[in-house]
């Protein structure tokens, strides 16, 4: 139904333009109409890794030929701007896009949504400045949105992206009365932006308007810490495609309009499982101050209940082992031991022992960036299980392996209701016959509460650095 | 209401229920290209940068802001669907003995 309707839409619609924009030629609709499907066919086949890579082209074909039937637009004139424009993207883009390690992704990500964002404010700015007092309300109002959701965004990326390359400190940025502060900012960036709707003509009101949302953007994102990113990066991809759609309906384009849409539901889906897999609110993820936990203290939990091992020890229980599960954590990324993770794995495997890898949603910086960590050390996708498929399977395995993950192993957000995480969904490793924990130490996660399975009967502790304990173990393995 | 915005909320409204449809049956697995993926796709704000950008009585602030939104979105282009490329080149299934 929705593919049928689309079409219809967009060629009835876009009969009617704005009184300052020349009626577009109707082959650059019917090629912007093949784009927008090119895009939705582009997001299904990413459904599966198998079709993944079409969706690609599909999605640089529909890009393509966009941007070439807009070259051609009546209303285009002057191309030296713009063909400087595209040597300096693309000068600046393929190193960022080839050379970046998949451990920094997530910042890669960020400054793109920054890039995607300034863009969407600089056209809405443009149109303001172009055309001004002689636009319509409804138009003025689209441009407050664009300038509110694209300055935000793209000061709040460049945040997000400060904090991920650990330029800006992770912590949590805490100052008195906070939440009133940035309330307060946003209200007066809603107010600025409905005087730019209400008085266009006055010079003052629009570079107030977007200093008060740069602003915004910088203090909606410095307080929130380093474990709450992956619900932060989905919700400024949400962000940055919002923009981009209201930017669409100030230039009357319905391409932008999709193409947006398909970026804002997105990045909205996955801050809700991300929101989901922490038991948490966006409210909570956004203004909530860090929660003084009412946990057991450590020592009542780890006193005399630790049973530390050694890589020779590792080796031996890996040796009797049929099944195995590899559960990795934010920790293995720091440590860059995924390389290390993937030579076990091979030996494992080459030893006829099954290894499964459990992945928790919010393992490592932004969703599902665990999974790419692993795939680029060779490891097949079709290991790589997520929370819901491994969960049964635990009570099956012989071993568990842990390696730089905590609080999504904390069987206390499962069996004590008065845990600070109770109720967050966590992979149930406890249940395997033997739980090894790699770990520099004791120290506890980002929700900083003691971890109980650390002294449970069936665990025994791997004091080492992430990726040096993996070497160790393979090491002792191929003496056996 | 405006005809052409009328038309406009249709689409976004569908589109955004289409978005939802399709990106709720990605697997968790692909969730990082998707970002990424998605982010090229909105970086199609690149076509109304260009036509702002090359239209022909523009005063010298509107070519500048132009110009900086065509660059920022083109990087979003080619960067975003390049290294998707990139990472899902990485998803293998298990060697054939």
């Amino acid at each position: 139904m929705i593919s049928s309707y689309l079409p219809v839409t967009i060629i009835a619609a876009t009969a009617k333009f704005l009184p300052h924009r020349q009626v577009m030629p109707a082959y650059v609709i019917l090629i912007y109409l093949a784009a927008a499907m090119l895009f939705a066919l582009s997001l299904k086949w990413l459904s599966s890794p198998k079709t993944a890579r079409w969706g690609v082209l599909a999605g640089e074909i529909g890009m393509a030929a966009a941007i070439i039937a807009t070259l051609f637009l009546p209303e285009v004139r002057h191309y030296d701007w713009i063909f400087i424009a595209f040597a300096i993207a693309i000068a600046a883009a393929l190193p960022m896009a080839l050379l970046i390690p998949m451990t920094a992704v997530p910042q890669q990500i960020a400054l793109f949504h920054a890039f995607g964002a300034l863009a969407a404010a600089l056209v809405g700015t443009a149109e303001y400045y172009a055309h001004g007092a002689s636009l319509g309300t409804s138009t003025l109002v689209a441009i407050g949105f664009e300038s509110l959701l694209g300055y935000l965004t793209f000061t709040g990326s460049l945040v997000a992206a400060g904090k991920l390359q650990e330029i800006l400190p992770t912590q949590p940025m805490n100052y008195p009365f906070q939440n009133v502060a940035s309330i307060s900012v946003l209200g007066a960036s809603i107010i600025a932006g409905a005087m730019v709707v209400v008085i266009p003509a006055n010079p003052l009101v629009f570079p107030i308007f977007i200093a008060l949302c740069l602003l915004f953007g910088v203090m909606l994102i410095l307080p929130i810490g380093g474990g709450d990113m992956p619900t932060v990066i989905a919700l400024l991809n949400s962000y940055a495609g919002l923009s981009a759609s209201a930017m669409g309906f100030v230039l009357n384009n319905k391409l932008l309009i999709i193409g947006g849409a398909l970026e804002g539901s997105s990045g909205f889906i996955l801050a809700m499982i991300m929101c989901k897999a922490m038991n948490r609110s966006f409210i909570n993820v956004l203004f909530g101050q860090v929660q003084a936990g009412k946990a057991a203290k450590s020592d009542d939990i780890y006193g005399g209940n630790i049973k530390s091992v050694n890589a020779e020890e590792v080796a031996a229980i890996l040796d009797g082992a049929r099944r195995v599960a590899i559960v990795p954590g934010y920790g293995l990324a720091v440590a860059q031991a995924q390389h290390a993770v993937g030579q076990l794995f091979e030996l494992l495997e080459s030893r006829s022992v099954d290894v499964q890898f459990g992945i928790h949603p919010v393992a490592g910086r932004m969703p599902g960036h665990m999974n790419v960590l692993l795939a680029e050390a060779n490891i097949p996708y079709d290991h790589l299980m997520e929370m819901d498929r491994i969960n049964p399977e635990f009570e099956n395995m012989d071993v568990v392996i842990v390696n730089g993950a905590n609080d999504v192993v904390n069987p206390d957000a499962r069996d004590n209701p008065n845990s600070p995480i109770a109720g967050m969904p966590i992979l149930n490793v406890d249940k395997a016959g033997t739980v090894i924990v790699i770990k520099r130490s004791l120290s506890s996660g980002f929700a900083g509460i003691p971890n109980p399975l650390f002294a449970a009967k069936n665990c025994l502790m791997y004091f080492a650095d992430g990726k040096k304990a993996v070497l160790d173990i393979i090491a002792e393995l191929e003496k056996l | 209401m405006n005809p052409s915005l009328e038309s406009n909320l249709f689409v976004f409204a569908l589109a955004a229920f289409l978005g939802y449809e399709v990106v709720r049956r990605v697997s968790p697995q692909l969730h990082t290209p998707l970002m990424s993926l998605t982010n090229a796709i909105s970086a199609i704000s690149v076509v109304g940068a260009i036509a702002v950008t090359g239209a022909g009585h523009n005063t010298t602030m509107v070519v500048v802001l132009g110009t900086i939104a065509v660059t920022a979105s083109m990087i979003n282009v080619v960067g975003g669907f390049l290294m998707t490329d990139r990472m899902l080149k990485m998803f293998k299934k298990r060697k054939s003995q």
